[in-house]
């Protein structure tokens, strides 16, 4: 049952796209997914937005949500600014050029790529996390580009750890960027699998650091989005709007919530909205 | 990595993480008010987003933008607003290598001026109409 923005007044689309941008907000913090990914779907599924002005306003939502949170992550003390710092030079590159990608590649091949995204996402989510490694040797680059830190650990106190990989790393964050800046979203699963994954950082560690350079990185394809004309105001307004909301009470009620079916049921929509994002893709229909 | 640079690291960190609240917050509330002139004034009329049309050059760059919302144009003052929020992760960047230079970290320093240049290159460089 899609909703035709053509019935409704802007009052009435207003309310229902920032009560459902709310809604996505919220389940993205509760579940740790971020809300832009479904973001893109609700807008282009159900209420039938061109999928560049969907990918303009989401992209404008990432930027609220990660800048709102970063005082709370930092009091935490995990996150390590080094490496998200010197990671963000491959991000903003990549941002960069998949803004000007958005630009030229067709809608539909942009809802196909979408459509398999999600689906990682929801596969990433799923899946079970192997024990971090420890004791790893130096890296000499790392070591160089002085990465290695500790992290408050809950049972041994403060933990150290080595980063690995780095041109690794560095590469997959460039295909992070491009990803954001194509589909105007935070792309934290493979900022996440990059710094996991690739270079070893510890898992803490690498989703509060990938949680600030989110912002950084959709700052950098927000210009080019700018520029082009993808961000407008009406459609922008009561998506960041609601996003932030959602986000700011997900964040709160976090520690108390039983989080597990919740991912469950998430990964779920997540999936439906991937398949439904190919096949719109595929047959035309985006 | 010495004791007082940690402690820095910390502070600093401590301070961007206030402003980028800030900054934040200043953005939802002027966002909140162009919402609510364009409310009042196009609340009635219908949305076309099915098709995209690209927005008008003057809701495209910073000039632009600043002269529609000072006119309380709602549409520019929503946009103002955005642009705000858009500048809140370039404050932090620019925020960061102050204080790596701080830190004399001049490589760190450098990295994060990189960065930086391809941020204010997104914003001003990629096409802007002043």
């Amino acid at each position: 049952m899609a909703y035709s923005q053509f019935s409704m007044n802007v009052l009435a689309f207003t309310a229902l796209v920032g009560l459902g941008s709310l809604v996505a907000g919220l389940l993205g913090a509760l579940t740790g997914l971020g809300g832009g990914v479904v973001l893109v779907p609700l807008l282009t599924l159900f209420f039938k937005v061109d999928i560049r002005y969907a990918i303009g306003a989401s992209l404008v939502s990432v930027i609220a949500t990660s800048s709102g949170a970063a005082a709370a992550y930092v009091k935490e003390g995990y996150s390590n600014i080094r490496i998200g710092m010197f990671l963000e030079i491959a991000t903003t590159l990549g941002a960069l050029l998949g803004a000007y990608l958005t630009v030229i590649v067709p809608t539909s091949a942009l809802a196909v790529i979408f459509g398999v995204m999600l689906l990682y996402s929801a596969y990433w989510t799923r899946k079970p996390r192997p024990k971090s490694q420890r004791n790893l040797p130096l890296d000499p680059l790392a070591t160089r580009l002085r990465m290695n830190g500790t992290f408050p650990d809950p049972e041994e106190g403060m933990r150290s750890y080595n980063v690995q990989h780095v041109p690794a790393g560095f590469s997959l964050m460039f295909g992070a960027g491009a990803l954001s800046g194509l589909l105007g979203i935070g792309s934290g699963a493979v900022k996440v699998l990059a710094m996991d994954q690739a270079m070893k950082i510890p898992f803490k560690v690498s989703t509060t650091t990938s949680n600030f350079m989110i912002g950084v990185t959709a700052a950098a394809s927000a210009g080019v989005y700018l520029n082009r004309g993808y961000i407008d105001p009406g459609l922008a307004m009561p998506v960041m709007l609601g996003v932030l909301a959602g986000s700011l009470v997900g964040t709160r009620i976090l520690i108390q919530a039983q989080t597990n079916w919740l991912r469950r049921v998430f990964s779920l929509v997540i999936v439906l909205l991937g398949l439904e994002m190919l096949y719109k893709g595929l047959s035309g229909g985006i | 990595m010495s004791a007082t640079k940690v402690w820095t690291d910390k502070k600093i960190e401590g301070i961007v993480g206030n402003l980028l609240r800030a900054g934040v917050l200043l953005s939802a509330l002027v966002v909140m008010l162009g919402a609510a002139i364009y409310l009042a004034r196009h609340g009635s009329s219908h949305p076309d987003y099915r098709i995209f049309h690209g927005e008008p050059v003057e809701l495209r760059g910073l000039r632009g933008i600043l002269a529609q919302a000072a006119d309380l144009r709602s549409r520019g003052m929503i946009q103002l607003g955005l642009l705000l929020l858009v500048a809140t992760p370039v404050a932090r960047v620019a925020f960061s290598v102050w204080g790596f230079a701080e830190e004399r970290d001049w490589m760190y320093a450098t990295f994060t001026l990189i960065v930086l240049v391809i941020l204010l290159y997104s914003l001003f460089g990629s096409g802007m109409v002043f």
